[in-house]
């Protein structure tokens, strides 16, 4: 016990640094990279509506900062509800599937749709039924989202091993209780891969949402909006400072749901490792 | 205590009843089962795999129905009797959520046991298999033996007259095996259960049970059906002894007979 502790704290030292040192690296090389983009920009007179040098599109992001800010807000808040109703919609459509293998055989077909349907194809028409705007852009977020959270929750909720069936029936558990502390508890760990799935694509889906069915009033919209705006204004180094913002919302989205992850799961899967007791 | 004889007078009443039991999945895989199980009993049942040996406790559960026959648990149906059972199977069958002491607490949480209750009485439960000290680390933590002994402290909670066990301890080491076999004996000896036990170590078998049913294959039928008559009272050293030997050896022929048979 005592020397697996120790193994164990000089590894945690080790992991720790040898992680730091990946990190350090990774700055140089994109520091490295900065650097060299700026020179060549200031040795080469490009044009700054072709390709902006990195000093020039950090001075926009801070001259621009409250409306590149608001674009960030707006699509942050348009992904987050999307994937949030897709989540509950999709939880509850696998509890559904979940009942029998008919069901699932009679209402598979339409999530396969679901997930073939280019969302582009179906874009116009939801623009047409809800109109343009933020309305649009969480449904199509929703409709791009749902899939993953579909499959994987019913997965989860159908590969219950026969013998915890078994053991909650040997007690006369109630379906309620089958359902609430077996089935949906067991399905957690898969609800989450879809989750994770779905996190990225909800950023995707906004954005490009947005460039369709942006905004209902000029001038104010999220990122997708914002970026055809620049586009077609050849502010080129706001283009870059929405790009930035853009990689930041996603980034943002993977670490949530990645934190989430290790906080609901961490003590118990086996995702997660600890040492053994004894 | 060691003269104390296993079947005694006031324990010949019959728990379970099997008669002209058949069991049919795609196949025929049990047919015309009698015999009976005397409160007190500690019965093995033996075979060669896949002959049914599993299909027999989860008729006596209720887990699956019989095609034809009765079967009759302290005089009911089995599922009418299933408060009074508790199953233990081959794998330890633990929540990888819970922690040992919510695993422990599953079946009277299940039967709806107020929380103070299930709490002292899982805690008793703990000391009693020796995981007090991993109470709140979560299953994937434990060694084999100790997951089995948490399901042994789960199935115990529900103070159960009638213990299924399925291969119980098919997945540990020998050295594991034969303490958890003594220390199985030595509760059975003090909580007075009746014990239906499979297994495919004749030696197990032999050391545990005060009857041996040996069943055939395709359809599963009772090949044979021992008395054990070694002493009731039995310690680890039982296993030095030739009468031991005799006994394993004499159960492992018939096992050999209803093979071929
Ligand atoms: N749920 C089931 N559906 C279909 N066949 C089953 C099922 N359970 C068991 N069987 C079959 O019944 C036979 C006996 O199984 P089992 O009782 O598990 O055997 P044992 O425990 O003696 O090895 C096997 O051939 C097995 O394939
Ligand atoms: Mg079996």
């Amino acid at each position: 016990m005592r020397d697996s502790d120790i193994a164990h704290a000089v590894g945690g030292a080790h992991g720790v640094r040898h992680r730091l040192l990946v990190l350090v690296n990774s700055l140089a090389i994109f520091a490295a990279f900065l650097l060299l983009w700026e020179l060549v920009i200031r040795a080469g007179h490009v044009p700054p509506f072709i390709l902006p040098s990195p000093w020039r599109v950090a001075e926009v992001i801070h001259e621009r900062f409250p409306a590149l800010a608001q674009s960030f807000m707006i699509t942050a808040v348009t992904a987050s509800v999307g994937l949030v109703a897709s989540i509950v919609a999709g939880v509850g459509v696998a509890l559904v599937f979940a009942q029998s293998r008919w069901t699932r055989r009679l209402l598979y077909p339409y999530t396969l749709l679901l997930q073939t349907v280019p969302i582009v194809a179906i874009t116009p028409l939801i623009i047409l039924w809800v109109g343009a705007g933020t309305g649009a852009v969480t449904l199509i977020t929703f409709i791009i989202c749902l899939a993953p959270i579909i499959a994987n929750t019913t997965q989860g909720l159908i590969s219950v091993d026969e013998n915890l069936i078994h053991l909650f029936l040997m007690h006369n558990a109630t379906r309620g209780q089958v359902l609430f502390k077996l089935r949906l508890r067991n399905a957690i760990p898969s609800l989450f891969v879809g989750i994770r799935i779905s996190a990225g694509i909800a950023v995707i889906g906004a954005i490009t949402g947005e460039l369709f069915a942006g905004s209902s009033s000029v001038g104010r919209g999220g990122l997708g909006y914002s970026i055809i705006y620049a586009s077609q204004q050849l502010q080129t180094d706001y283009l870059f400072a929405l790009i930035v913002a853009s990689a930041l919302l996603g980034f943002s989205f993977y670490f949530i749901v990645y934190f989430l992850e290790w906080y609901f799961l961490h003590e118990w899967h086996e995702s997660a490792r600890t040492p053994e007791v004894e | 205590m060691s003269a104390q004889p296993r079947r005694a007078q006031d324990f010949a009443v019959p728990q379970i009843e099997f008669a002209g039991v058949a069991k049919k999945y795609d196949r025929l895989i049990l047919d015309g089962l009698n015999f009976s199980v005397t409160k007190g009993d500690f019965v093995s049942i033996l075979g060669p795999s896949g002959c049914g040996k599993s299909t027999v406790l989860k008729l006596i559960s209720g887990l699956t129905p019989a095609n034809s026959g009765t079967i009759l648990v302290d005089g009911m149906t089995p599922k009418n009797a299933r408060e009074t059972m508790s199953f233990i199977f081959q794998d330890p069958t633990l929540l990888p959520w819970r922690t040992v002491r919510a695993n422990a607490g599953l079946g009277l949480e299940l039967e709806r046991v107020p929380r103070e209750k299930r709490d002292e009485k899982v805690d008793a439960l703990l000391e009693l298999v020796g995981l007090s000290h991993v109470a709140r680390a979560y299953p994937r933590q434990l060694s084999g033996g100790m997951k089995m002994r948490l399901s042994i402290a789960r199935a115990l909670a529900t103070d159960p007259r009638l213990l299924l066990m399925d291969e119980p301890f098919a997945a540990l080491d020998e050295m594991t095996r034969d303490r958890m076999n003594e220390e199985l004996l030595r509760l059975r000896d003090e909580q007075k259960w009746t014990v239906v036990f499979v297994t495919h170590s004749v030696a197990e078998a032999v050391f545990l049970s005060t009857r041996i049913i040996v069943l055939s294959a395709n359809p599963g039928r009772i090949h044979a059906d021992i008395p054990v008559m070694l002493p009731a009272a039995r310690a680890a050293d039982l296993r030095t002894t030739p009468e031991f030997e005799q006994c394993v050896t004499a159960i492992s022929r018939t096992l050999w007979e209803a093979r071929t048979a």
